[in-house]
């Protein structure tokens, strides 16, 4: 019965062939539709009409008119996320400080904004913040106001912190929560003071949360359209509304100058990002 | 510090919350005032399903979420299935080519997807854009959600079981269909499950790779922002809220219920490891007395 040592060896070897075919579909779409469409986004935004190469868009995104718009986008992203965080961290330590039996109801409270298009979370704030909206008639009603709340810079960064405070809040909760009470212990123990163990111990240990929370917050922020299109009526004008209006025209040289803005936005979004990875790590390994 | 802790997430959730709230409140308004209830109303609901686009759009957002989602779970499991026997080099280079779409912000992921069939478009001197153009882009996001989903479960499996199945004669499609899929079956599941909310979900992608006059209700919901807004948006805003709403509320429920199905056998669990610290210490103990047990 028993069988010779030497069939397994080439039976396993096929098996593993067999079985990593499976992955093969996946290679090809990964091939013709992640990669490709990156490539013709390079290729557009280095091409002009007639298909010649050009650094004519490069240029062009980088020309006074342009470059304000950029600079306004990653201003409006920065200080969003920012306020995020400083909004999100007391929020996810205070719910880690509740009894254990409530904390994942209000999760799920957190999460459920996050289940409803963009769209409508984004219009019923302007709903709430229009001049003739439920917020200036209960200040009417205390004789102050009316005030102007859209179309301006504080309505497009408030869009974005309702919009995305979840991402934040959720990342940074769910490494707090997992954090070994002992060490807590400890650093108490060894005489540190309520501030000390939160800036010497809690903070440090959740910086990863903290991290991918921005990274959660500032990548959509500063990509946006909608957000800034509703909320000052296409006055405010973000590197996102302004790819969407080049890209809606439909016609080639448009094409060749949205390319060169989206590429422009990946390049910008993948230093940020390898920036603050960076920064992780380093804070991470000091502490650690 | 506990009620100021209180009132801190009360305010936020207040602050998330309220916008909404109002939107479902001015949905049953009886004028198209969105800051004076004059009283209750349903007309705009009667006025929102009086219009033949609503149900169109909503008809093509669920055969898309449908099938993007399903054809996205079997590419991406396979995918996951092939991925986690490959040499590590190449399953880091794969992978970290999937999540392509997870890290770009979606509008340039939208705008790569557009080249892409402009291109073949111009190349083959027609207009590409259509059900097809769209149903492909939601796969290709859908993808790193499912791939993501389903290799935890593969690594988690014991690798012993396909091995033996085979061993035993199976074919390597049955040894998956009989022994790996029903391993791994609550990854794939949330696979879709994600994948399938995201379709639904989506609003830049789609709104940059359909053609004219195709609607999903997100592209739908803009296409009125861009006019004039009635309150029948908003009886469309609070169908669909209310909607994810009773199917959050379900998962939730299923989940418990799933939960405490399990639980008898994790009292089983708990009383096996019981009973083998109890051998453990009567072994321990045997072994002290044998030596002498003079200590004690």
């Amino acid at each position: 019965m028993t069988r010779p040592e030497t069939v397994p060896a080439p039976r396993r070897k096929r098996r593993g062939v067999v079985q990593t075919i499976a992955a093969a579909p996946h290679a090809l779409w990964c091939v013709l539709f992640i990669l490709a469409p990156m490539a013709f986004v390079v290729y557009y935004a280095f091409t002009d009409a007639d298909g010649a190469f050009t650094i004519y868009n490069i240029n062009e995104v980088f020309s006074a008119s342009y470059l304000r718009i950029l600079e306004r986008s990653i201003l409006y992203a920065l200080v969003a996320t920012a306020i995020c965080l400083v909004l999100a961290y007391p929020l996810a330590y205070a719910i880690t400080k509740m009894k254990a039996r409530h904390q994942p109801q209000i999760i799920m409270l957190l999460m459920l904004p996050m289940w409803i298009n963009l769209l409508i979370r984004t219009y019923s704030l302007k709903i709430l913040l229009e001049t003739n909206g439920v917020i200036n008639h209960a200040l009417a009603w205390v004789h102050l106001g009316p005030v102007h709340f859209l179309n301006s810079n504080f309505a497009i960064i408030l869009g974005m912190v309702y919009n995305y405070l979840p991402y934040m809040v959720l990342p940074i909760y769910s490494v707090l929560v997992k954090i070994d009470r002992r060490l807590i212990e400890a650093a108490q123990d060894l005489g540190c003071n309520s501030r000390q163990v939160l800036g010497r111990v809690t903070f440090p240990l959740s910086l990863s949360g903290v991290i991918s929370g921005i990274t959660m917050v500032f990548v959509p922020s500063i990509s946006t359209f909608f957000i800034s299109k509703s909320l000052s009526d296409g006055r405010v004008k973000l590197i996102g509304d302004v790819i969407e209006t080049e890209i809606s025209m439909h016609n080639v040289a448009a094409y060749n100058i949205g390319s060169a803005l989206s590429f422009v936005l990946m390049v910008l979004i993948l230093v940020s990002l390898f920036v603050t990875n960076k920064f992780g790590e380093k804070d991470g390994g000091v502490i650690v | 510090m506990k009620t100021l802790r209180r009132i801190y997430i009360a305010l936020l959730l207040i602050f998330l919350y309220a916008p909404i709230l109002v939107m479902i409140v001015f949905s049953f308004n009886k004028s198209a005032s969105t800051s004076a209830f004059a009283g209750f109303d349903l007309k705009w609901y009667g006025e929102l399903f009086a219009k033949d686009e609503v149900g169109e759009a909503l008809k093509n957002t669920l055969l898309l979420a449908v099938l993007s989602s399903v054809i996205a779970t079997v590419i991406g499991t396979a995918a996951a299935v092939g991925m986690s026997r490959m040499k590590r080099r190449w399953r880091q280079t794969l992978q970290n080519v999937t999540d392509i779409p997870m890290m770009n912000p979606d509008i340039v992921t939208a705008v790569s997807m557009l080249m892409l069939f402009v291109f073949v478009g111009t190349a083959l001197g027609i207009s590409t854009r259509s059900f097809v153009t769209v149903l492909i882009a939601h796969i290709t996001f859908n993808l790193p959600y499912v791939v993501l989903s389903v290799l935890p479960k593969i690594r988690q499996m014991d690798k012993n079981l396909p091995e033996a199945a085979r061993d035993l004669g199976c074919t390597p499609l049955q040894s998956f269909f009989l022994v790996e899929l029903p391993a791994i079956l609550p990854g794939v599941l949330s696979g879709w499950l994600m994948a399938f909310t995201l379709s639904l979900d989506d609003f830049i992608i789609t709104q940059f790779t359909k053609g004219e006059g195709f609607y999903t209700l997100p592209t739908y919901i803009y296409a009125m922002t861009k006019k004039k807004v009635k309150p029948d948006m908003y009886a469309l805003s609070t169908l669909i809220f209310l909607t994810i709403l009773v199917l959050m509320l379900l998962s939730n429920f299923v989940q418990a219920k799933m939960e405490a199905k399990r639980d008898p056998l994790t009292a089983k669990g708990k009383a096996r490891e019981a009973q083998m610290r109890r051998q453990k210490r009567a072994q321990r103990a045997a072994g002290r007395e044998a030596q002498g047990g003079g200590e004690v």
